[in-house]
């Protein structure tokens, strides 16, 4: 019962999965099951509130889940992206109206898989858990079914196999050296962190082809230059909610569990600064491509994906501060504080743009011309979101950017800081231009733009939370700082 | 007091945005009445300004982010100096002057003002600042209302000067980032606090202490403008509504000079003094250089924008001569410029509602119609090109005290900036107003309505009394500048 009760908030969202395909079929009024979805969400943000409340940290099945502060900033994390998605779904499954219960049920299964992920500190478990988030993406990927969709899903499917073999094939190199899939574990017993603590010359060699497999297999899902290819048009061709997911949910599952086996598990000084030179120069090469490739995209779904590659180059430069001047907790924060910033306001962002193209039924940039006078809110709320992408004040953003790369200054990465700095005036030119073709350009006709109430609901929760963040920046921050307290 | 001075203007942004749709006129007497209130509490601080003692007064300090480990504490941390009072008396003055010019805008004119407000509140931010990331948030807060009100408002090339002006003040920030984190990291105790960083002791841990310099002077030196980076400023200036200009030649640059003074001299001063050579070079080169593209623009803006770059480099050159009496002038040229070239531009923009063109070779003998206009051209001339009496004269006469002693070459290049300065302003005042009278302009009136006069009339007092009696801001700002001579002995 122990266990059951720490894997709560999974099982509330994978029940409500549950209930929610059974609804479908009982149903007559389909409005009804985004709501039932949502009180899965609820009932798993309640459970997790109660972690908190009765100061509840444990681990689980025999230390392969674990439940700390880590894995609870996580799941309210993912939670409240969970809810955002749904929230503004509500009025775009009308292109799939036959299939909304598959829809809800898979993203409320495929975020049980991104919780679990942020929990998770034994290789198979997290094997596991990654396939459940990813194999109900590439479903919701293809959900639209047309010629788009589907070569999006099949993309995505195609290239997350492959990077999952990879990233399988790293873990098989770190259970042969240790014989365990746990990272960590008591005193004496065997586990991989302790193998990386004992290990020696003869060893170097296989602990960094593992290492630098689990790189490159994660670099796919956290969408890193070179192995984004699969980015642009999965995030073209799915459904705007799901981009939006992808963009955000699995990404910040995906540096959650980068950070927990990297931290945990190949920690020790031997090789550790080894994969921070490498999540260095993976940062660099992220950031500057992303962002020169986004500056001539002309649809807004391809823009953002793109700037979401620059962006994970951000957190790759937490990622690389981590190890590199001892300080282990302070890059870790960073990303942690950058991850939520950024959840934020990637997904005001993508609701806004879910909206706007549901209404306009257009993806192209040049179709919002003159959308503050057409929608004066939603134009203000996205403006407001760019605003924060770029990193400009008083936005989430602008705290993120300052905080990651102090972090990094502190770590003794000048050059990277510089290379980012520099990546964020790109950055603000093509952020900028959809800020002024929302303020500036005509409109190409006059009629407005009306909300739906659910979607609006869920836009002005994350634009207020980007604006809140960006002033009082302080408890996510101690947030962030406490999560990651327990890798020191 | 001073937060009320910096948030005040942003309120009122926020209470023109939500201003229903019909009350659109409401927008410009709502602007009004907050810019005055805000000028006149910033009198009030500087009437109570105490001139016997030193350091920062109106001190604010609360914490304002923390987070321990990663030595992450930024306080929201207001005083002023002489120094920075002085700048916050010429901002809150433009602003009053820059919405009152703005009365004939027709276009959204809810939406420019409430911009408006929201650069005041940034501006003011720069020049109150004494936590280094608090300023640095001020310091971009100003991109944006800056963009909105060039590309919007503007006319010409105006989105492409728009994005010009922002992409040069982004990479000059970033870099200003990078040299601010440096800087707090490299400093004993790590801070962001500059009355902390003043006294600490600053090693080259990560960066030697001249890259963190002149990371942090790149910014400076792109919003001042230095040659080679000025090239922003005539796009920008040019084709920006009059207001703008004005703000932008009279506030904005201003921000280079003031975080030039306030961070890199007075937290680094030894670099400040090794370098100085470089500085004096660059800046006789943008006086030199600066004036003699000016007597080559055929558009009157333009004409005005250049002059600002030949301008500014007084200001550099004395920042580079690091002395009491160099600094000071290099302060009050800032102070100085901003008004006289406020003025010029308000001139410009009066005649450009007439004539509807800024082409010099096309306007002629306008003294004839508009005697009123060109009567205060030509005083915003004289003073602009540093005639005694007027407060340009005292500035530059204090800039080259300063400076002839360490840089005799630079001084004397610098000197022969104001011969051409006397050249295109002559000239222009020359070709623009005077000579025979057309009947192509004969149907122009003269300046007539009340938001017209009060600029010029304000500007013109300043201008003058300022000339005649420099103490009234000299003594301020030789307060704020003395401790910073003071720490390089």
């Amino acid at each position: 019962m122990d266990n059951i009760d720490l894997l709560g908030p999974e099982l509330a969202l994978i029940a409500a999965a549950g209930l929610v395909v059974l609804a479908d079929l009982v149903l007559r009024d389909k409005r009804w099951l985004p709501w039932l979805g949502l009180t899965g969400v609820l009932a798993s943000v309640v459970w997790t509130l109660t972690f908190v409340l009765r100061d509840r940290q444990a681990e689980a099945f025999a230390g392969a889940l674990s439940v700390d502060d880590f894995s609870i900033f996580f799941l309210f994390l993912f939670a409240g992206i969970a809810a955002v998605v749904i929230l503004s779904s509500i009025d775009y499954v009308q292109k799939f109206e036959r299939y909304q219960g598959e829809y809800y049920a898979l993203i409320l299964a495929s975020a049980a898989g991104l919780m679990l992920l942020a929990g998770t500190r034994d290789l198979i478990a997290i094997f596991v858990a990654l396939e459940l988030t990813s194999i109900s993406q590439y479903v919701l990927a293809a959900f639209l079914r047309d010629r788009r969709s589907t070569e999006a899903g099949l993309k995505y499917i195609l290239l997350g196999a492959i990077s999952s073999a990879v990233i399988l094939y790293g873990m098989a190199f770190l259970f042969g050296l240790s014989g365990t899939t746990k990272l960590t574990g008591a005193e004496g017993e065997p586990s991989i962190a302790a193998t990386v603590a004992a290990a020696d010359s003869d060893i170097r060699a296989a602990l960094i082809m593992s290492m630098v497999f689990l790189a490159v297999g994660f670099a796919f899902k956290m969408a890193i230059v070179p192995f984004q290819m699969w980015v642009p048009d999965v995030y073209e061709g799915a459904p705007t909610p799901v981009a939006a997911y992808l963009s955000v949910g699995s990404k910040a599952a995906a540096f959650a569990v980068v950070l927990r086996v990297f931290y945990e598990g190949l920690g020790g000084d031997f090789i550790s600064g080894d994969w921070s030179m490498l999540f260095a120069v993976l940062a660099a090469i992220s950031m500057t491509v992303g962002n020169i490739i986004a500056l001539v995209q002309t649809n807004i779904k391809r823009l953002l994906g793109y700037s979401s590659i620059a962006q994970a180059g951000n957190f790759m430069v937490g990622m690389a501060a981590i190890s590199a001047a001892g300080n282990m907790a302070l890059g870790a924060s960073g990303v942690v504080f950058f991850l939520a910033a950024y959840a934020l306001t990637n997904l005001g962002a993508f609701v806004a743009v879910i909206i706007i193209s549901n209404k306009i039924g257009s993806d192209q940039i040049d179709d919002y011309g003159g959308l503050f006078r057409r929608a004066p809110l939603l134009g203000f709320a996205l403006a407001f979101c760019l605003v924060s992408l770029t990193g400009l004040p008083p936005t989430a953003g602008f705290v993120a950017k300052v905080y990651i790369f102090n972090t990094a200054v502190q770590s003794d990465l000048v050059w990277l800081v510089v290379v980012a700095v520099l990546n964020t005036v790109i950055a603000a030119f093509y952020y900028l231009r959809v800020v002024s073709q929302i303020f500036l350009a005509p409109a190409p006709s006059e009629e407005g733009i009306p909300t739906p109430w659910p979607a609006s609901i869920s836009l002005a929760a994350v634009t207020l939370g980007v604006a809140i963040v960006g002033v009082v920046p302080t408890p996510l921050i101690s947030a962030s700082e406490t999560a990651v307290r327990i890798f020191s | 007091m001073l937060t009320f001075i910096v948030f005040f203007p942003v309120l009122g942004a926020l209470a023109i945005a939500f201003l229903p749709r019909q009350q659109e006129q409401r927008a410009k007497q709502m602007a009004a009445v907050v810019a005055t209130i805000v000028f006149v509490v910033s009198l009030a601080a500087f009437a109570l300004f105490d001139r016997d003692a030193s350091g920062f007064q109106f001190t604010e300090q609360i914490r304002w982010i923390r987070a321990g480990s990663a030595g992450f504490d930024i306080q929201y941390f207001l005083g002023v100096d002489g120094l920075g009072l002085v700048m916050v008396i010429l901002t809150t003055f433009l602003f009053v002057l820059a919405v009152l010019i703005s009365w004939n805008i027709d276009l959204r004119p809810k939406e420019y003002f409430a911009w408006m407000l929201v650069l005041e509140t940034g501006v003011l931010g720069v020049f109150t600042s004494l936590d280094l990331i608090l300023f640095f948030l001020f310091w971009e807060v100003e991109l944006v209302p800056m963009y909105m009100l060039i590309s919007i408002w503007g006319t010409g090339r105006k989105e492409y000067s728009a994005i010009k002006f922002v992409l040069y003040t982004i990479a000059g920030s970033a870099l200003m980032l990078v040299g601010i984190l440096v800087l707090a990291f490299s400093a004993d105790p790590q801070s962001f606090d500059m009355t902390v960083l003043m006294e600490a002791d600053i090693r080259d841990t990560l960066l030697p202490l001249p890259a963190i310099f002149f990371l942090i002077f790149a910014a400076f030196a792109i919003k001042l403008p230095v040659f080679p980076f000025h090239t922003w400023l005539p796009d920008a200036h040019t084709d920006a509504p009059t207001a703008v200009s004005v703000i932008l030649a009279g506030v904005l640059l201003k921000m280079g000079g003031y975080g030039m003074i306030r961070i890199c001299v007075s937290i680094l001063p030894e670099v400040a003094k090794d370098y100085g050579v470089w500085l004096a070079a660059f800046a006789a080169i943008s006086v030199i250089y600066g004036a003699l593209v000016t007597l080559r623009q055929t558009d009157l803006k333009r004409l005005i924008a250049y002059s600002s770059v030949s301008h500014m480099g007084y200001v550099l050159l004395g920042i580079a001569a690091f002395g009491q009496v160099a600094l000071t002038g290099a302060a009050l040229q800032m102070f100085t410029h901003g008004t006289i070239t406020g003025l010029l531009f308000v001139m410009v923009g009066l005649v450009y509602n007439r004539t509807h063109t800024r082409d010099i070779a096309v306007l002629r003998g306008l003294a004839h119609h508009m005697p009123v206009i060109a009567t205060v051209m030509v005083i915003a001339g004289l003073a602009s090109l540093g005639l005694p009496s007027m407060s340009g004269f005292v500035a530059e006469a204090m800039v080259f005290l300063g400076s002839v002693k360490a840089f005799a070459p630079a001084t004397i290049f610098a000197v022969v900036g104001i011969v051409l300065t006397a050249g295109y302003i002559l000239w222009m005042v020359e070709r623009v107003f005077f000579g025979p009278k057309t009947e192509e302009w004969a149907e122009l009136g003269d300046a007539s309505s009340w938001w017209e006069h009060i600029p010029m009339a304000a500007l013109v007092a300043v201008i003058i009394g300022v000339g005649v009696y420099p103490s009234a801001i000299v003594d301020v700002l030789d307060m704020g500048i003395e401790p910073i001579i003071a720490r390089l002995g």
